[in-house]
Protein backbone atom coordinates (compact mmCIF):
# COMPACT_ATOMS: atom_id res chain seq x y z
CA UNK A 1 0.00 0.00 0.00
CA UNK A 2 2.87 2.30 0.75
CA UNK A 3 4.82 1.49 -2.39
CA UNK A 4 6.97 4.45 -3.24
CA UNK A 5 6.80 6.03 -6.61
CA UNK A 6 9.64 5.57 -9.01
CA UNK A 7 10.41 3.95 -12.30
CA UNK A 8 8.91 0.80 -10.92
CA UNK A 9 5.67 -0.35 -12.38
CA UNK A 10 2.18 0.85 -13.02
CA UNK A 11 0.59 -1.57 -10.63
CA UNK A 12 -0.88 1.20 -8.54
CA UNK A 13 -4.39 1.24 -9.80
CA UNK A 14 -3.89 2.38 -13.33
CA UNK A 15 -3.49 -1.09 -14.80
CA UNK A 16 -4.98 -0.08 -18.11
CA UNK A 17 -1.83 1.78 -19.06
CA UNK A 18 1.12 -0.11 -20.48
CA UNK A 19 4.50 0.13 -18.81
CA UNK A 20 7.29 1.81 -20.65
CA UNK A 21 9.68 4.58 -19.76
CA UNK A 22 9.06 5.52 -16.18
CA UNK A 23 5.69 4.67 -14.76
CA UNK A 24 4.92 8.33 -14.21
CA UNK A 25 5.80 9.32 -17.74
CA UNK A 26 3.77 6.58 -19.34
CA UNK A 27 0.78 7.30 -17.17
CA UNK A 28 1.05 10.98 -17.87
CA UNK A 29 1.09 10.29 -21.58
CA UNK A 30 -1.96 8.04 -21.28
CA UNK A 31 -3.86 10.74 -19.47
CA UNK A 32 -2.68 13.41 -21.89
CA UNK A 33 -4.58 11.75 -24.69
CA UNK A 34 -7.91 13.05 -23.40
CA UNK A 35 -9.35 15.82 -25.61
CA UNK A 36 -9.73 18.19 -22.67
CA UNK A 37 -6.02 18.17 -21.89
CA UNK A 38 -3.59 20.74 -23.19
CA UNK A 39 0.03 19.64 -23.02
CA UNK A 40 1.99 18.78 -19.91
CA UNK A 41 3.60 20.53 -16.96
CA UNK A 42 7.15 19.46 -16.10
CA UNK A 43 7.84 18.57 -12.48
CA UNK A 44 10.82 17.11 -10.63
CA UNK A 45 9.18 13.69 -10.80
CA UNK A 46 7.94 13.77 -14.36
CA UNK A 47 5.39 15.28 -16.69
CA UNK A 48 1.87 15.95 -15.46
CA UNK A 49 -0.90 16.45 -18.01
CA UNK A 50 -2.58 19.82 -18.00
CA UNK A 51 -6.39 19.96 -18.00
CA UNK A 52 -8.03 22.89 -19.74
CA UNK A 53 -10.08 24.85 -17.26
CA UNK A 54 -12.58 25.93 -19.90
CA UNK A 55 -15.29 23.42 -20.69
CA UNK A 56 -16.10 22.86 -24.32
CA UNK A 57 -19.38 22.17 -26.07
CA UNK A 58 -18.32 18.53 -26.14
CA UNK A 59 -17.87 18.46 -22.34
CA UNK A 60 -21.31 20.00 -21.85
CA UNK A 61 -22.93 17.57 -24.27
CA UNK A 62 -21.31 14.77 -22.30
CA UNK A 63 -22.94 16.06 -19.10
CA UNK A 64 -26.36 16.15 -20.75
CA UNK A 65 -25.90 12.59 -21.97
CA UNK A 66 -24.82 11.45 -18.52
CA UNK A 67 -27.93 13.03 -16.96
CA UNK A 68 -30.04 11.14 -19.48
CA UNK A 69 -28.38 7.91 -18.45
CA UNK A 70 -26.64 7.39 -21.78
CA UNK A 71 -23.38 5.70 -20.94
CA UNK A 72 -23.20 7.61 -17.65
CA UNK A 73 -21.37 4.72 -16.03
CA UNK A 74 -18.54 5.08 -18.53
CA UNK A 75 -18.20 8.82 -18.08
CA UNK A 76 -14.75 8.62 -16.56
CA UNK A 77 -11.44 10.38 -16.28
CA UNK A 78 -8.20 8.40 -15.98
CA UNK A 79 -7.14 8.64 -12.31
CA UNK A 80 -3.92 10.41 -11.37
CA UNK A 81 -2.48 13.87 -11.05
CA UNK A 82 -3.40 16.76 -13.38
CA UNK A 83 -2.35 20.37 -13.59
CA UNK A 84 -4.54 23.42 -14.11
CA UNK A 85 -2.76 26.55 -15.32
CA UNK A 86 0.94 26.72 -14.38
CA UNK A 87 1.08 25.17 -10.91
CA UNK A 88 4.27 25.05 -8.84
CA UNK A 89 5.39 23.63 -5.51
CA UNK A 90 3.22 26.09 -3.56
CA UNK A 91 0.03 25.52 -5.54
CA UNK A 92 -2.94 23.89 -3.81
CA UNK A 93 -3.79 20.24 -4.43
CA UNK A 94 -7.49 19.48 -4.91
CA UNK A 95 -8.79 15.95 -4.75
CA UNK A 96 -11.56 14.80 -7.08
CA UNK A 97 -13.44 11.70 -8.21
CA UNK A 98 -12.95 10.25 -11.67
CA UNK A 99 -16.60 10.84 -12.62
CA UNK A 100 -16.13 13.28 -15.46
CA UNK A 101 -18.92 15.58 -14.28
CA UNK A 102 -17.24 15.94 -10.85
CA UNK A 103 -13.88 16.58 -12.51
CA UNK A 104 -15.36 19.03 -15.03
CA UNK A 105 -17.04 21.16 -12.41
CA UNK A 106 -13.80 21.27 -10.43
CA UNK A 107 -11.55 22.32 -13.31
CA UNK A 108 -14.21 24.82 -14.40
CA UNK A 109 -14.17 26.39 -10.93
CA UNK A 110 -10.37 26.67 -11.07
CA UNK A 111 -10.36 28.64 -14.28
CA UNK A 112 -7.63 31.29 -14.24
CA UNK A 113 -5.84 29.67 -11.30
CA UNK A 114 -2.81 27.44 -10.88
CA UNK A 115 -3.55 24.22 -9.05
CA UNK A 116 -3.03 20.49 -8.96
CA UNK A 117 -5.93 18.07 -9.23
CA UNK A 118 -5.52 14.58 -7.81
CA UNK A 119 -8.14 12.35 -9.41
CA UNK A 120 -9.04 9.24 -7.41
CA UNK A 121 -10.32 6.08 -9.01
CA UNK A 122 -13.97 5.98 -7.90
CA UNK A 123 -15.05 3.78 -10.81
CA UNK A 124 -16.68 6.73 -12.51
CA UNK A 125 -18.91 7.52 -9.52
CA UNK A 126 -19.42 11.03 -8.13
CA UNK A 127 -17.70 12.11 -4.91
CA UNK A 128 -20.61 11.76 -2.49
CA UNK A 129 -21.81 8.35 -3.66
CA UNK A 130 -18.28 7.03 -3.90
CA UNK A 131 -17.52 8.33 -0.40
CA UNK A 132 -20.56 6.46 0.91
CA UNK A 133 -19.18 3.27 -0.56
CA UNK A 134 -15.62 4.02 0.53
CA UNK A 135 -14.13 4.04 -2.97
CA UNK A 136 -13.53 7.75 -2.49
CA UNK A 137 -11.68 7.09 0.71
CA UNK A 138 -8.62 7.05 2.88
CA UNK A 139 -6.96 4.09 1.15
CA UNK A 140 -7.40 5.50 -2.34
CA UNK A 141 -6.12 8.94 -1.32
CA UNK A 142 -3.01 7.44 0.26
CA UNK A 143 -2.46 5.24 -2.79
CA UNK A 144 -2.77 8.16 -5.23
CA UNK A 145 -0.62 10.47 -3.17
CA UNK A 146 2.19 7.92 -3.24
CA UNK A 147 1.54 6.86 -6.84
CA UNK A 148 1.65 10.39 -8.18
CA UNK A 149 4.88 11.34 -6.46
CA UNK A 150 3.10 14.30 -4.92
CA UNK A 151 5.71 14.62 -2.15
CA UNK A 152 8.25 15.56 -4.78
CA UNK A 153 5.96 17.97 -6.63
CA UNK A 154 4.60 20.20 -3.89
CA UNK A 155 6.45 21.64 -0.92
CA UNK A 156 3.38 21.90 1.33
CA UNK A 157 1.54 18.93 2.83
CA UNK A 158 -2.11 19.87 2.38
CA UNK A 159 -4.91 18.23 0.39
CA UNK A 160 -8.18 20.00 -0.32
CA UNK A 161 -10.79 17.25 -0.24
CA UNK A 162 -14.40 18.08 -1.15
CA UNK A 163 -16.53 18.07 1.98
CA UNK A 164 -18.89 15.51 0.49
CA UNK A 165 -15.95 13.10 0.32
CA UNK A 166 -15.75 13.10 4.14
CA UNK A 167 -18.01 10.05 4.67
CA UNK A 168 -15.25 7.96 3.08
CA UNK A 169 -12.18 9.82 4.29
CA UNK A 170 -10.64 9.83 7.71
CA UNK A 171 -8.54 12.98 7.82
CA UNK A 172 -6.40 11.91 10.76
CA UNK A 173 -5.66 8.56 9.13
CA UNK A 174 -4.63 10.20 5.86
CA UNK A 175 -2.23 12.37 7.80
CA UNK A 176 -0.84 9.42 9.69
CA UNK A 177 -0.35 7.32 6.58
CA UNK A 178 1.03 9.81 4.06
CA UNK A 179 1.79 12.99 5.95
CA UNK A 180 -0.73 15.12 4.10
CA UNK A 181 -3.24 17.14 6.08
CA UNK A 182 -6.79 17.00 4.75
CA UNK A 183 -8.61 20.32 4.56
CA UNK A 184 -12.25 19.91 3.67
CA UNK A 185 -13.30 22.25 0.91
CA UNK A 186 -16.80 23.53 0.26
CA UNK A 187 -19.71 21.31 -0.80
CA UNK A 188 -20.04 23.04 -4.19
CA UNK A 189 -17.09 23.53 -6.49
CA UNK A 190 -18.42 26.96 -7.48
CA UNK A 191 -17.50 28.13 -3.96
CA UNK A 192 -13.88 26.99 -4.35
CA UNK A 193 -12.45 30.32 -5.51
CA UNK A 194 -13.91 32.09 -2.48
CA UNK A 195 -12.73 29.26 -0.21
CA UNK A 196 -9.18 29.40 -1.57
CA UNK A 197 -9.07 33.20 -1.43
CA UNK A 198 -10.20 33.14 2.19
CA UNK A 199 -7.18 31.04 3.15
CA UNK A 200 -9.07 27.75 2.90
CA UNK A 201 -11.89 28.76 5.20
CA UNK A 202 -15.52 28.00 4.45
CA UNK A 203 -18.40 29.85 6.10
CA UNK A 204 -21.30 27.64 7.28
CA UNK A 205 -23.45 28.11 4.17
CA UNK A 206 -20.67 26.68 2.01
CA UNK A 207 -20.81 23.58 4.18
CA UNK A 208 -24.53 22.94 3.76
CA UNK A 209 -26.02 20.67 1.15
CA UNK A 210 -29.00 22.17 -0.60
CA UNK A 211 -31.89 20.44 -2.27
CA UNK A 212 -33.56 23.36 -3.97
CA UNK A 213 -35.53 23.50 -7.16
CA UNK A 214 -32.45 23.38 -9.41
CA UNK A 215 -30.83 20.50 -7.57
CA UNK A 216 -34.05 18.50 -7.82
CA UNK A 217 -34.87 19.41 -11.42
CA UNK A 218 -31.60 18.09 -12.86
CA UNK A 219 -32.40 14.69 -11.35
CA UNK A 220 -35.74 14.31 -13.15
CA UNK A 221 -34.31 13.01 -16.47
CA UNK A 222 -32.38 10.31 -14.62
CA UNK A 223 -35.53 9.37 -12.68
CA UNK A 224 -37.43 9.04 -15.95
CA UNK A 225 -34.81 6.97 -17.74
CA UNK A 226 -34.16 4.69 -14.77
CA UNK A 227 -37.85 4.17 -14.01
CA UNK A 228 -38.91 3.63 -17.63
CA UNK A 229 -37.13 0.28 -17.69
CA UNK A 230 -39.56 -1.05 -15.10
CA UNK A 231 -42.69 0.89 -15.96
CA UNK A 232 -42.85 0.28 -19.71
CA UNK A 233 -43.19 -3.52 -19.32
CA UNK A 234 -45.90 -3.00 -16.67
CA UNK A 235 -47.80 -0.63 -18.96
CA UNK A 236 -47.46 -3.14 -21.80
CA UNK A 237 -48.81 -5.89 -19.55
CA UNK A 238 -51.92 -3.81 -18.79
CA UNK A 239 -52.35 -3.13 -22.50
CA UNK A 240 -52.31 -6.85 -23.31
CA UNK A 241 -54.35 -7.95 -20.28
CA UNK A 242 -57.04 -5.50 -21.32
CA UNK A 243 -58.02 -7.95 -24.06
CA UNK A 244 -59.16 -10.52 -21.50
CA UNK A 245 -62.85 -10.94 -20.90
CA UNK A 246 -65.64 -13.40 -20.12
CA UNK A 247 -66.09 -13.98 -23.82
CA UNK A 248 -62.43 -14.74 -24.50
CA UNK A 249 -59.64 -12.45 -25.71
CA UNK A 250 -60.67 -9.45 -27.76
CA UNK A 251 -58.70 -6.78 -29.62
CA UNK A 252 -61.45 -4.35 -28.80
CA UNK A 253 -60.60 -4.89 -25.14
CA UNK A 254 -56.96 -4.12 -25.86
CA UNK A 255 -57.95 -0.90 -27.63
CA UNK A 256 -60.20 0.32 -24.83
CA UNK A 257 -59.53 -1.15 -21.39
CA UNK A 258 -55.95 -2.15 -22.20
CA UNK A 259 -54.96 1.16 -23.71
CA UNK A 260 -56.55 3.08 -20.86
CA UNK A 261 -54.76 0.88 -18.33
CA UNK A 262 -51.38 1.29 -19.97
CA UNK A 263 -51.89 5.04 -20.24
CA UNK A 264 -52.86 5.32 -16.57
CA UNK A 265 -49.78 3.42 -15.46
CA UNK A 266 -47.53 5.63 -17.59
CA UNK A 267 -49.35 8.75 -16.44
CA UNK A 268 -48.94 7.84 -12.79
CA UNK A 269 -45.25 7.12 -13.33
CA UNK A 270 -44.69 10.47 -15.07
CA UNK A 271 -46.63 12.17 -12.30
CA UNK A 272 -44.43 10.60 -9.62
CA UNK A 273 -41.12 10.99 -11.42
CA UNK A 274 -41.66 14.60 -12.52
CA UNK A 275 -44.05 16.19 -10.05
CA UNK A 276 -42.62 14.23 -7.12
CA UNK A 277 -39.18 15.88 -7.26
CA UNK A 278 -40.60 19.18 -8.49
CA UNK A 279 -43.19 19.57 -5.72
CA UNK A 280 -41.29 17.73 -2.98
CA UNK A 281 -41.28 20.52 -0.36
CA UNK A 282 -45.01 21.16 -0.80
CA UNK A 283 -46.29 17.60 -0.79
CA UNK A 284 -47.75 16.68 2.63
CA UNK A 285 -45.90 14.48 5.10
CA UNK A 286 -42.20 13.88 5.62
CA UNK A 287 -42.03 10.28 4.47
CA UNK A 288 -41.48 10.21 0.70
CA UNK A 289 -43.96 7.34 0.37
CA UNK A 290 -46.63 9.55 1.93
CA UNK A 291 -45.76 12.44 -0.38
CA UNK A 292 -46.05 10.07 -3.34
CA UNK A 293 -49.36 8.64 -2.19
CA UNK A 294 -50.73 12.17 -1.80
CA UNK A 295 -49.69 12.92 -5.36
CA UNK A 296 -51.48 9.76 -6.53
CA UNK A 297 -54.65 10.70 -4.66
CA UNK A 298 -54.65 14.10 -6.34
CA UNK A 299 -54.28 12.31 -9.69
CA UNK A 300 -57.17 10.01 -8.81
CA UNK A 301 -59.23 13.03 -7.80
CA UNK A 302 -58.46 14.79 -11.07
CA UNK A 303 -59.42 11.70 -13.04
CA UNK A 304 -62.64 11.33 -11.06
CA UNK A 305 -63.60 14.88 -11.91
CA UNK A 306 -62.56 14.81 -15.57
CA UNK A 307 -62.62 11.25 -16.92
CA UNK A 308 -65.37 9.67 -14.81
CA UNK A 309 -68.24 11.78 -16.14
CA UNK A 310 -66.82 11.45 -19.66
CA UNK A 311 -67.06 7.68 -19.46
CA UNK A 312 -70.83 8.02 -19.06
CA UNK A 313 -72.96 4.98 -18.38
CA UNK A 314 -70.12 2.59 -19.27
CA UNK A 315 -68.18 3.75 -16.21
CA UNK A 316 -67.46 0.94 -13.83
CA UNK A 317 -67.23 1.25 -10.07
CA UNK A 318 -64.85 -1.69 -9.96
CA UNK A 319 -62.50 0.04 -12.40
CA UNK A 320 -62.65 3.23 -10.41
CA UNK A 321 -61.86 1.42 -7.18
CA UNK A 322 -59.06 -0.51 -8.87
CA UNK A 323 -57.32 2.63 -10.10
CA UNK A 324 -58.09 4.46 -6.88
CA UNK A 325 -55.82 1.88 -5.21
CA UNK A 326 -53.24 1.22 -7.92
CA UNK A 327 -52.37 4.80 -8.88
CA UNK A 328 -51.47 6.01 -5.36
CA UNK A 329 -49.53 2.76 -4.81
CA UNK A 330 -47.50 3.44 -7.92
CA UNK A 331 -46.83 7.13 -7.27
CA UNK A 332 -46.00 6.33 -3.64
CA UNK A 333 -43.43 3.76 -4.78
CA UNK A 334 -41.91 6.08 -7.39
CA UNK A 335 -41.50 9.00 -4.98
CA UNK A 336 -40.27 6.68 -2.22
CA UNK A 337 -37.44 5.67 -4.53
CA UNK A 338 -36.49 9.31 -4.91
CA UNK A 339 -35.08 9.09 -1.37
CA UNK A 340 -31.88 7.75 -2.95
CA UNK A 341 -31.39 10.88 -5.01
CA UNK A 342 -32.35 13.28 -2.23
CA UNK A 343 -29.70 14.88 -0.07
CA UNK A 344 -31.28 14.67 3.36
CA UNK A 345 -32.77 11.22 3.97
CA UNK A 346 -31.16 8.86 6.48
CA UNK A 347 -31.01 5.09 6.15
CA UNK A 348 -32.85 4.71 9.48
CA UNK A 349 -35.59 7.03 8.26
CA UNK A 350 -35.96 5.24 4.94
CA UNK A 351 -36.19 1.89 6.70
CA UNK A 352 -38.78 3.33 9.09
CA UNK A 353 -41.00 4.60 6.31
CA UNK A 354 -40.60 1.44 4.24
CA UNK A 355 -41.77 -0.67 7.15
CA UNK A 356 -45.28 0.68 6.74
CA UNK A 357 -45.16 1.92 3.15
CA UNK A 358 -44.06 -1.19 1.29
CA UNK A 359 -46.75 -3.48 2.75
CA UNK A 360 -49.34 -0.77 2.09
CA UNK A 361 -48.14 -0.30 -1.49
CA UNK A 362 -48.19 -4.03 -2.15
CA UNK A 363 -51.65 -4.45 -0.61
CA UNK A 364 -53.09 -1.55 -2.61
CA UNK A 365 -51.50 -2.77 -5.84
CA UNK A 366 -52.60 -6.38 -5.40
CA UNK A 367 -56.16 -5.56 -4.36
CA UNK A 368 -56.37 -2.97 -7.13
CA UNK A 369 -55.12 -5.42 -9.72
CA UNK A 370 -57.58 -8.07 -8.52
CA UNK A 371 -60.45 -5.60 -8.82
CA UNK A 372 -59.28 -4.53 -12.27
CA UNK A 373 -59.07 -8.15 -13.48
CA UNK A 374 -62.41 -8.97 -11.88
CA UNK A 375 -63.97 -6.09 -13.76
CA UNK A 376 -62.73 -7.52 -17.05
CA UNK A 377 -64.83 -10.62 -16.45
CA UNK A 378 -67.69 -9.56 -14.15
CA UNK A 379 -68.06 -6.18 -15.73
CA UNK A 380 -68.57 -7.99 -19.00
CA UNK A 381 -65.60 -6.33 -20.60
CA UNK A 382 -66.13 -4.07 -23.56
CA UNK A 383 -69.34 -4.40 -25.47
CA UNK A 384 -67.62 -5.55 -28.62
CA UNK B 1 -36.92 20.34 4.10
CA UNK B 2 -36.76 17.95 7.02
CA UNK B 3 -37.05 14.21 7.15
CA UNK B 4 -38.48 11.93 9.87
CA UNK B 5 -37.49 13.03 13.38
CA UNK B 6 -36.17 10.81 16.13
CA UNK B 7 -35.06 7.91 13.97
CA UNK B 8 -31.32 8.28 13.47
CA UNK B 9 -28.63 6.20 15.15
CA UNK B 10 -26.27 9.13 15.81
CA UNK B 11 -24.67 9.03 19.27
CA UNK B 12 -22.32 11.61 20.67
CA UNK B 13 -20.22 11.41 23.80
CA UNK B 14 -19.40 15.03 24.58
CA UNK B 15 -16.98 14.02 27.33
CA UNK B 16 -14.55 12.72 24.71
CA UNK B 17 -14.56 15.86 22.54
CA UNK B 18 -11.20 17.60 22.10
CA UNK B 19 -12.67 20.58 20.30
CA UNK B 20 -11.10 19.95 16.89
CA UNK B 21 -14.36 20.98 15.15
CA UNK B 22 -13.93 18.43 12.39
CA UNK B 23 -17.53 17.21 12.85
CA UNK B 24 -18.79 20.77 12.41
CA UNK B 25 -16.81 21.11 9.17
CA UNK B 26 -17.82 17.84 7.55
CA UNK B 27 -21.53 17.74 8.41
CA UNK B 28 -23.63 18.78 5.41
CA UNK B 29 -26.66 19.54 7.59
CA UNK B 30 -25.34 21.54 10.53
CA UNK B 31 -25.99 18.81 13.09
CA UNK B 32 -23.02 19.94 15.22
CA UNK B 33 -21.91 23.38 16.34
CA UNK B 34 -19.06 24.67 18.51
CA UNK B 35 -19.90 26.06 21.94
CA UNK B 36 -17.17 26.95 24.43
CA UNK B 37 -14.57 25.09 22.36
CA UNK B 38 -16.56 21.87 22.44
CA UNK B 39 -18.79 20.33 19.79
CA UNK B 40 -22.47 20.31 20.67
CA UNK B 41 -25.21 18.27 19.05
CA UNK B 42 -27.60 21.03 17.99
CA UNK B 43 -29.85 19.38 15.40
CA UNK B 44 -29.96 15.62 15.67
CA UNK B 45 -33.11 15.38 13.52
CA UNK B 46 -31.27 16.81 10.51
CA UNK B 47 -28.74 13.96 10.52
CA UNK B 48 -28.73 11.84 7.36
CA UNK B 49 -26.34 9.22 8.74
CA UNK B 50 -23.67 9.81 6.11
CA UNK B 51 -21.03 8.94 8.70
CA UNK B 52 -18.64 11.79 7.89
CA UNK B 53 -18.47 13.07 11.47
CA UNK B 54 -17.74 9.69 13.02
CA UNK B 55 -15.13 8.92 10.38
CA UNK B 56 -13.31 12.18 11.06
CA UNK B 57 -13.51 12.18 14.84
CA UNK B 58 -10.09 11.19 16.09
CA UNK B 59 -11.47 10.88 19.64
CA UNK B 60 -14.12 8.39 18.53
CA UNK B 61 -16.69 10.46 20.36
CA UNK B 62 -19.28 10.00 17.62
CA UNK B 63 -21.01 6.82 16.60
CA UNK B 64 -23.53 6.33 13.84
CA UNK B 65 -24.61 3.48 11.62
CA UNK B 66 -23.65 5.05 8.33
CA UNK B 67 -25.58 4.18 5.21
CA UNK B 68 -27.40 5.51 2.21
CA UNK B 69 -30.95 6.76 2.73
CA UNK B 70 -32.07 5.13 -0.47
CA UNK B 71 -35.21 2.98 -0.73
CA UNK B 72 -33.94 1.23 -3.86
CA UNK B 73 -30.80 0.24 -1.98
CA UNK B 74 -32.85 -1.13 0.93
CA UNK B 75 -35.00 -3.13 -1.51
CA UNK B 76 -31.90 -4.43 -3.29
CA UNK B 77 -30.46 -5.42 0.08
CA UNK B 78 -33.67 -7.29 0.96
CA UNK B 79 -33.67 -9.05 -2.39
CA UNK B 80 -30.08 -10.21 -2.12
CA UNK B 81 -30.11 -10.72 1.63
CA UNK B 82 -27.31 -8.24 2.22
CA UNK B 83 -26.90 -4.83 3.77
CA UNK B 84 -28.60 -1.95 1.98
CA UNK B 85 -26.29 -1.03 -0.83
CA UNK B 86 -26.77 1.22 -3.78
CA UNK B 87 -25.86 -0.25 -7.12
CA UNK B 88 -23.82 2.78 -8.08
CA UNK B 89 -20.43 1.23 -8.63
CA UNK B 90 -21.51 -2.05 -10.12
CA UNK B 91 -24.31 -2.09 -12.63
CA UNK B 92 -26.63 0.84 -13.00
CA UNK B 93 -29.30 2.96 -11.32
CA UNK B 94 -29.31 5.27 -8.33
CA UNK B 95 -27.44 8.31 -7.12
CA UNK B 96 -28.06 11.52 -9.06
Amino acid sequence: MTARVGPACCGQGDESRPCGGTALESRAQGRSEAPWTDGVVRTPVGAVPRARSARTVRDRLGSVKARLGLGRMNYRVAPGLYAVGEPGPQSPVLVSANYKMSFDSLRGALSGRDAWILVLDTHGINVWCAAGKGTFGTDEIVRRVHGSGLEGIVSHRKLVVPQLGAPGVSAHQVRGRCGFRVVYGPVRSEDLPAFLDAGMKAPPEMRRVRFGWRERAVLIPTELVMGAKYVLPVAAAFLLLGGLGAGGYSLAGVRTTGLAGGALVLGAFLCGAILGPALLPWLPGRAFAVKGAALGLVLVGALAVRAWPAAGPSASWLQAAAWGLMLPALTSFVVMNFTGASTYTSLSGVMREMRFAVPAQIAAAVIGLALWLADLFIGGGPAA
Amino acid sequence: MRYLEGVVTLQYDAARCNGCAMCVDVCPHGVFAMENKRAVLVDRGACMECGACAKNCEQEAIRVRAGVGCAAAVLAGMATGTEPTCGCSSSSSCCG
